[in-house]
């Protein structure tokens, strides 16, 4: 064992130096000789046909190679963009994918869809001829909003999905649901919306594709989460390269949060016009680009009904959501409000009856996929401000109510799919009332009032499926791949190790984390190890990292190549020492003889293993195994939040002025960096809440296409948190971890929103909680009731 | 951005010189270069004026503060002689954007643009400034006229603003959630000629005088004074950050506000 670096040290990030002296290497600063860039002509209308294309001046502007349409890609045999989950609907029926061309051929669907590629010499001319293609459009009627393009009449978005329906869902017993609703002494009924939110990764996306005409090979430089699904995608569907011929690599990456999940038309663009025009082709977004065609998150619209019995116990729990997907089904878009949503609403609660319908709907909108937390943040959302707003009309105290009702006992089934495995909910609530002081609220609530300031508290259980999952699980349920991971720990002759993993690192600090596991466990010092990710010329294969599943999917295969490892090296030691097997123990750098003196060093062993000079009959040489780990169940991460705000009751501005954060994440590898994780999500759950939103303008333009209108948090908007954690392990993998990449985003919102309600007087307030709305409601408050 | 050539001249005349046809100035280029890379904006020449030693510099006496056309956001927040004499234009500049755009945008840049949220023309209007520019003298009052819309001609160069000491000035800002401009702003003030009340963030022609709660505060200088006032909604603009209503009362809570700082 080596605890100065091993599980539960805070070890200092390894990636951080080459980040801080500005040598991180993005898909950007890749260059090849004979690189020429693509410019888009994108849409500037939210709905319309495409009449005709004109690329004449572009074709004969400076510097241009190539003006490439949606008719040449569709010769060529480039297939449409695909969703990888299939979802049916109550009537049976499968849901309505419409067709997504990588440049559009006959209509455009949402301001931003790409038209036509421009390869030119460089981004200036790139952009410069883009602006000379001159595209005839018919423009249509556009739809924004999912529940308006519900109403009949509504402009269509897909001649495929009538009424823009995509799907109509339905989890859980609505007869017994409803029966619950019925019986109850008190029903909560709320309408809920999540708004729909911009993804920001600091990176913008971006890719270089680059053509061997001499070998028909491709590779693809990307900022991806997953480069082998973005090859599997790339080949299997898209058709744009064969998969033994393509080469994906996501160097360093700007951060993803879902986005960078996805394939997008410009990556597709790229491969195919460097095989067509001979040259290396590369394109990153600017900006404006990222907020008009990266993949928005959320936006549901939710009406929710809660029954309870007399003594506040939960009898049943309706929920009715319309999803909003956007212009096109993205990647993995149809699993997050249903797979990823509906099966969490049973919360940290013993509740019986839940049923959830899900409506999925077109809107001329960008597509809208998986954003940190994805489904869950939903979910809780819904199920949190349900209990604190149940619990006032009630007349009972937020926290007793939720813990008369919390799961005590594992593994607990719930009714809408999920089993979990282990978790500690009351002991979490118990962390965040001691850690938030709640019991002085009352005099710190006095004191504000003294200053004219309205001080609320909200409180947030929430509970969240990770580790992105059993393969056998997700497959049943209409994934279209295994959601296993893969590593191979190679153990060098001079006893250095490389680890590959198909997880993939844009900010979480694998480098550092995977590296402990390993240097704890062997005794070895972390420069030793190496991990490398993000190629799939040199990683075996890999899902990627979404979900909170690196540690506990990722790990979990390097844990299990490891296993492989130590029994080979075991073997080796044994016959060389002429031990028993069972007698030798890996520790502190050595291969010892346990209880003697006798030992061989780490890398004595592994030399031996690559010289062959010494091993046991049979034995291959060598010292390199790897695995693929398929996990058993999810993981159930949970915890409280508490946050306490004050609100300006004349302009509405709230402030967050505490936020205490109780999360039991199982076994913790490296804190310092978890608790980075959680600060994370935390200022973006404070930034959904009280910031960040996209607008879209009644005719389908985007109102929040820059930083000047896109309100993201900054260090002021946010206090210092307090972090506590409460620890079950997982018992499903062996570490015993549950996750913790995105928790913070996902229990945050409505402990924020639940403070500003309690501080205001009015439970009815959506998201995002800026100062015009908050002031509203407050005035709404005011107002008698008979004139509400 | 467009191509575009860089000049970078050494005096006003010079500066004037080559303003002719699509060529622009260039101060800060915290506005204009944005622009430019949005492809909004593509000038055949830039006249980079932040050089020239005639536009920096800040001159205080008892009666006036005069800032150089070039002098920087920075540099006004952090005059001892503004912070003395006006300290709530020392403020005004102090609450513009983050630290990197106050250490390049100018107070020339800025009036030059009239941004319907910045803060400078509600600074300017408020206190009753004069702008000054290479061919005449401008009053605030008849400079700002309307959303990106001055008094100036083309090729006409500001190189000073003149502000008059007022016997006290106050100015806060609700800042816009996104870009930190004022969503609404307001700089009250009490001169020689009377007082003044500006509003920036809130006009749908831009920064405007809010002659009612001028009226209020001529005959009480006290934020109670401004209690019962309803500012009228006709005027002010509705957006995705706020609408009429939510701006109307904001401007007299802000202006309130103002007042119990102004100094
Ligand atoms: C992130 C960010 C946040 C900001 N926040 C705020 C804020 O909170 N409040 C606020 O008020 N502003 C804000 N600004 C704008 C900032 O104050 C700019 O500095 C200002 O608008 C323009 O000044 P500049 O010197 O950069 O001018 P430039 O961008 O160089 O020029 C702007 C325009 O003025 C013209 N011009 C410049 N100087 C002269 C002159 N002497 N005579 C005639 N014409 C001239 C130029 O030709 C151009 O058309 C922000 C800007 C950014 C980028």
């Amino acid at each position: 064992m080596n605890d100065a670096v091993g599980i539960g040290a805070r070890v200092k990030r390894k990636e951080d130096r080459r980040f801080i002296i500005g040598s991180g290497r993005y898909t950007d600063d890749i260059r090849h000789d004979n690189q020429a860039y693509a410019a888009f002509v994108r849409s500037p209308h939210a709905h319309a046909k495409v009449v005709g294309i004109d690329a004449s001046a572009a074709e004969a502007s400076e510097g241009v190679v190539a003006v490439l349409t949606g008719r040449q890609l569709v010769d060529d045999k480039i297939g449409n963009l695909i969703c990888g989950w299939a979802i049916t609907s109550r009537d049976g029926t499968p849901m309505k994918m419409g067709p997504w061309s990588a440049l559009a051929t006959d209509r455009v669907r949402y301001v931003g869809d790409a038209v036509v590629a421009v390869i030119a010499d460089t981004p200036a001319l790139a952009r410069r001829a883009a602006e000379k293609v001159v595209v005839e459009y018919e423009e249509l009627p556009a739809v924004v909003s999912a529940t308006r393009a519900l109403e009949p009449g509504a402009p269509q978005v897909h001649d495929l999905a009538p009424g823009n329906l995509i799907f109509d869902w339905v989890i859980g017993d609505e007869a017994a649901t409803d029966a619950g609703l019925r019986q109850a002494a008190h029903v909560t009924e709320m309408r809920i919306t999540n708004n729909r939110l911009s993804p920001n990764a600091m990176e913008p996306r971006s890719a270089l594709a680059v053509y061997d005409p001499a070998e028909g090979h491709y590779t693809l430089y990307t900022t991806s989460q997953n480069p082998h699904v973005a090859r599997l995608v790339l080949s299997a569907f898209y058709n744009v390269a064969p998969e033994n011929k393509l080469r994906v690599v996501a160097p360093d990456v700007g951060g993803g949060f879902g986005s960078k999940i996805y394939i997008y038309p410009e990556e597709i663009t790229c491969l195919w016009a460097s095989m067509k025009t001979g040259r290396s082709v590369k394109w990153t977004a600017d900006r404006s680009e990222a907020f008009m065609t990266d993949a928005h998150g959320r936006d549901h619209d939710t009406v929710a009904r809660m029954g309870f019995d007399k003594d506040g116990r939960i009898t049943g729990f309706r929920v009715d959501t319309v999803a909003n997907l956007g212009a096109y089904m993205s990647l993995f878009s149809s699993c997050v409000p249903t797979y990823l949503y509906a099966t969490l609403l049973s919360g940290q609660y013993d509740i019986g009856n839940i049923f959830c319908n899900v409506k999925a709907v077109y809107t001329n909108t960008v597509p809208v996929d998986a954003y940190r937390g994805a489904g869950r943040p939903e979910a809780c959302y819904v199920i949190e401000r349900m209990m604190e707003t149940a619990a006032r009309e009630m007349n009972m105290n937020p926290a007793e109510l939720r813990r008369r009702n919390f799961i005590t006992q594992f593994p607990h089934q719930t009714p809408v799919i999920m089993n979990y495995d282990t978790g500690g909910f009351g002991a979490g609530l118990d962390a965040a009332l001691r850690a938030a002081d709640v019991a002085s609220f009352p005099a710190r609530k006095a004191e504000a009032a003294r200053r004219g300031k309205l001080r609320g508290i909200g409180y947030s259980c929430y509970i969240e499926a990770c580790g992105i999952a059993p393969s056998a699980a997700v497959g049943s349920l209409g994934a279209g791949v295994g959601l296993w991971e893969s590593a191979e720990v190679r153990v060098n002759p001079v006893g250095t190790i490389e680890v590959f993993t198909g997880s993939h690192s844009h900010g979480q600090g694998h480098e550092t984390t995977f590296a402990q596991i390993i240097a704890g466990r062997f005794g070895l010092p972390m420069e030793n190890i190496s991990i490398i990710h993000g190629d799939t010329d040199r990683v075996q294969f890999g899902m990627g990292t979404y979900g909170s599943r690196s540690g506990a999917v990722g790990m979990s295969a390097i844990v299990k190549a490891m296993d492989k490892v130590e029994a080979k090296v075991k073997k080796i030691a044994a016959h060389a020492l002429e031990a028993a097997e069972d007698d030798i123990v890996v520790e502190g750098g050595a291969v010892k003889v346990a209880g003697t003196d006798r030992q061989m060093l780490w890398h004595e062993v592994s030399l031996a293993a690559y010289t062959g000079h010494n091993l046991p009959a049979g034995m291959e040489p060598g010292l390199k195994e790897d695995s693929f780990y398929d996990p058993v169940n999810f993981t159930f991460p949970a915890g409280t939040y508490i946050a306490e705000v004050e609100v300006d009751p004349d302009t509405g501005v709230t402030e967050v002025v505490r936020f205490t954060a109780a999360d039991d994440f199982g076994t913790l590898i490296n804190p310092m960096i978890v608790e980075g994780q959680v600060h994370g999500g935390i200022a973006q759950g404070i930034g959904q809440a009280l910031l960040e939103n996209v607008v879209y303008s009644e005719n389908g333009q985007l109102m929040t296409g820059s930083y000047m209108d896109y309100a993201m948090p900054r260090a002021d908007h946010v206090p210092s948190y307090t972090i506590e954690h409460t620890t079950t392990p997982c018992p499903g993998n062996p570490l015993g971890i549950k996750g913790c990449g995105e928790a913070g985003a996902i229990g945050s919102p409505p402990a924020v929103i639940n403070a500003i309600t309690d501080a205001i007087g009015n439970n009815d307030l959506q998201m995002p909680a800026t100062p015009p709305v908050v002031w509203a409601a407050i005035r709404a408050a005011a107002r008698p009731a008979a004139a509400a | 951005m467009y191509a575009t050539t860089y000049h970078r001249p050494s005096s006003v005349e010079e500066a004037a010189r080559l303003l002719s046809g699509e060529a622009k100035i260039l101060a800060g280029g915290q506005t204009l270069l944005p622009a430019m890379k949005l492809h909004l904006a593509g000038p055949s020449d830039l006249v980079d004026i932040r050089r020239i030693g005639a536009l920096k510099g800040i001159k205080a006496d008892r009666s006036a503060v005069t800032i150089g056309a070039a002098t920087t956001h920075f540099e006004v927040a952090s005059s001892p002689d503004i912070r003395k004499a006006i300290p709530a234009l020392a403020t005004l500049a102090g609450w513009i954007g983050d630290p990197a755009v106050r250490h390049v945008g100018t107070i020339g840049g800025s009036i030059a643009n009239n941004d319907p949220a910045a803060d400078y023309p509600a600074g300017l209007l408020g206190l009753g400034a004069t702008v000054v520019t290479n061919q005449r003298e401008i009053a605030a009052d008849d400079f700002f006229t309307g959303l990106f819309s001055t008094a100036l001609e083309d090729g006409e160069i500001i190189t000073a603003v003149r502000f008059p000491v007022p016997k006290r000035a106050g100015y806060e800002k609700l800042r816009h959630p996104a870009s930190r401009f004022a969503l609404v702003g307001v700089m009250v003030a009490e001169t020689a000629g009377g007082v003044r009340v500006a509003v920036t963030g809130s006009g749908s022609d831009g920064v405007f005088r809010a002659t009612e709660l001028e009226a209020a505060l001529a005959k009480s200088f006290t934020a109670s004074a401004l209690a019962g006032i309803t500012i009228a909604t006709d005027r002010l603009m509705s957006d995705i950050h706020g609408d009429a209503a939510y701006r109307a009362n904001a401007i007299r809570v802000i202006a309130q506000r103002a007042v119990g700082s102004a100094k």
